[in-house]
């Protein structure tokens, strides 16, 4: 099975998804990943070009789901006082943060 | 000839919703002393099992209250009066622990309640408390939770499936009369087959998922696990039906299913795809499945063949579409607005990473790695797209053979219940334990796992029966057929 993912990759990726992942992680995702996406390869036995993406099976012809939108109204949202006591750190208007740019 | 060490089975089956609705309405039956009878019996076996993560004492004492008082007055009481029910931890109830599973929302109490939650509440339940399951409902055997794993009432030293392990081994060791999972690659079906139990996957668009929180939005359902298939259906009669708050849900009309489940079934079609059937599956999971299948010829249906031949393709399409969708809905886990976050973080971005890299577990990490692969730059159309294609041809089979049969069994999973630490350390492996239940879950169809049976050393074993979307009575029909042939 060829390598598809490098170590390089995956730490790519891990900072895309802002996961920080110890050298022990990366080399076991390393390993795991490519593993996985060995198997996926299967998938290119299929001659898929005349065939429209899925992504939601409501799009199915034939799968008979009514789905309605709500309307567009405003109602309101969770209450603050309700909301801010589950946050980490806030002041109970806001969540705070760490600084965002280093001066 | 005991020559084999025989863990201590917690096996107790759950007295039926009638039964106990009769005792409730007619006052022999207290809801509040049945909610305490089942703390108490939590209080003695949870230790062994680790099923319940938490439990919601005052609420469910106060339905029960409200229930007895009515009760007393007369009034009419809803179809779930007084039952005790577990919720799966991934669904919210307002001021309750929601964990997922996952040590990044541990103390997290969600302000509001899980559509689910409120009308199960509406139709008169008490629920008991949250059970464990994989974390973000990611795993197959209720090893990934960061709680402990569950372990089967059946043999404790086996796990009892998962992603909803504490669900499926809940109603199985009568910790509730019933419970809820849900199910994105076959989370409730698999464990219901491993515990013994009966477990429904609705159509996609059938439960309104407000209140879950999200692992990969075009497959995640919310189904139930009951002790027998009438139970089930009357549950899911309950929870079912269109809900502003989630815009997927679907305005389809609403049968009667517990009336549905007891239909008979004859001249009913049913088709036995022999890709379900090959390598892998294990032979005494064949023949209790295919002695279900010969309890249905003799029941009167129409046993036939059908095919779907890009069976085999469903787990790599699964891992990635799933992947995908966990990889932006776990975004939201970022240690700003509620759970987890690093006190060691002095910028923004090493808070977000700091957070995630200590709140969330192996498999979550891996997946989250897997989906933001898959949606990158590069390998957007490679593997994201070509799965997305994939699906569709999987899910144009399905269509195709329900134009020709009306309901399709298969054996639920390819083994009985594996042993703890067994494919713990080997994801691949582990995927395949989902082999015959992700195809329903990309096809977005409906389905229903029914015990068939047992290996020779008393391992359940569940048959899937499948349907078209929307056609739930029917799966729950064949089901009941199924369960009657036991003598149940």
């Amino acid at each position: 099975m060829a390598i598809k993912v490098t170590v390089e990759d995956v730490h790519r990726v891990a900072e895309l998804a802002h996961l920080e992942l110890t050298a022990v992680e990366s080399e076991r995702m390393l390993k795991d990943l490519n593993a996985i996406l060995g198997y996926v390869d299967e998938l290119n036995e299929l001659d898929t070009s005349a065939v429209a993406p899925l992504a939601q099976v409501s799009e199915l012809e034939g799968a008979a789901g009514a789905v309605a939108l709500r309307k567009d109204e405003t109602v309101p949202s969770l209450n603050r006082a309700a909301v801010m006591p589950q946050a980490p750190d806030t002041d109970q208007v806001f969540f705070k943060v760490p600084k965002v740019i280093e001066r | 000839m005991a020559t084999e060490s025989k863990t201590e089975s917690y096996v107790q089956k759950p007295k039926s919703f009638a039964e106990l609705h009769d005792g409730i309405v007619s006052g022999r039956t207290r809801a509040a002393d049945l909610a305490q009878l089942y703390y108490a019996r939590i209080a003695e076996v949870n230790p062994q099992l680790n099923v319940y993560l938490s439990l919601t004492k005052d609420r469910a004492l106060a339905q029960a209250e409200r229930i007895d008082a009515a009760a007393a007055k007369g009034e009419k009481l809803g179809p779930l009066a007084g039952i005790p029910i577990g919720i799966k931890d991934v669904l919210v109830m307002r001021g309750a622990s929601a964990t997922a599973g996952s040590k990044i929302l541990k103390g997290y109490q969600p302000p509001y309640d899980a559509t689910v939650v409120r009308k199960l509440e509406a139709a008169g339940a008490v629920l008991l408390g949250k059970l464990n399951c994989d974390e973000f409902a990611m795993g197959s055997s209720n090893e990934n939770s960061a709680y402990g794993p569950v372990h089967n009432p059946v043999d404790t030293e086996r796990v009892p499936g998962g992603s909803s392990g504490g669900s499926a081994a809940a109603v199985a060791a009568n910790l509730a009369v019933a419970t809820l999972g849900t199910d994105t690659g076959g989370s409730i079906r698999q464990p219901a087959s491993f515990c013994g139990v009966v477990g429904v996957l609705p159509t996609y668009g059938r439960v309104s998922r407000y209140g879950l929180i999200a692992f990969a939005s075009s497959l995640d359902r919310i189904g139930p696990f009951a002790a027998n298939v009438l139970d089930a259906a009357t549950m899911l009669g309950v929870m079912a039906g269109h809900d502003p708050c989630d815009a997927t849900s679907s305005t389809a009309s609403l049968p009667d299913y517990a009336a549905e489940s007891g239909k008979s079934i004859e001249g009913l079609r049913i088709g036995v795809p022999a890709e379900y059937f090959g390598e892998g599956l294990d032979p005494e999971v064949r023949a209790a499945v295919e002695a279900g299948i010969e309890s249905l010829r003799q029941a009167g249906c129409t046993v036939k063949p059908v095919s779907l031949p890009h069976t085999k393709y469903a787990i790599p399409t699964y891992y990635i579409v799933a992947t995908a969708e966990a990889s932006a809905n776990l975004a939201r886990f970022d240690g700003v607005r509620y759970g987890y976050r690093s006190p060691a973080s002095d910028t923004l971005a090493a808070m977000y990473s700091h957070s995630r890299e200590e709140g969330f577990g192996a498999e979550v990490k891996r997946r989250i790695l897997l989906g933001t692969y898959a949606l990158s730059a590069g390998y957007y159309d490679a593997y994201y797209l070509k799965a997305l294609k994939v699906r569709r041809l999987l899910a144009e089979e399905f269509l195709r053979a329900f134009g020709e049969v009306d309901a399709i069994v298969t054996p639920t999973a390819p083994t009985p219940a594996f042993k703890l630490g067994e494919k713990a350390d080997d994801p691949l492996a582990m995927y395949l334990a989902d082999i015959y239940t992700v195809t329903a879950s990309l096809a977005g169809i409906c389905g229903v796992t029914v015990p068939c049976g047992t290996t020779a050393s008393g391992l359940p074993v569940g048959m899937q029966v499948l349907a078209a979307h929307f056609h739930e009575g029917t799966a729950f029909r064949v089901a009941r057929a199924v369960e009657a042939a036991q003598g149940k």
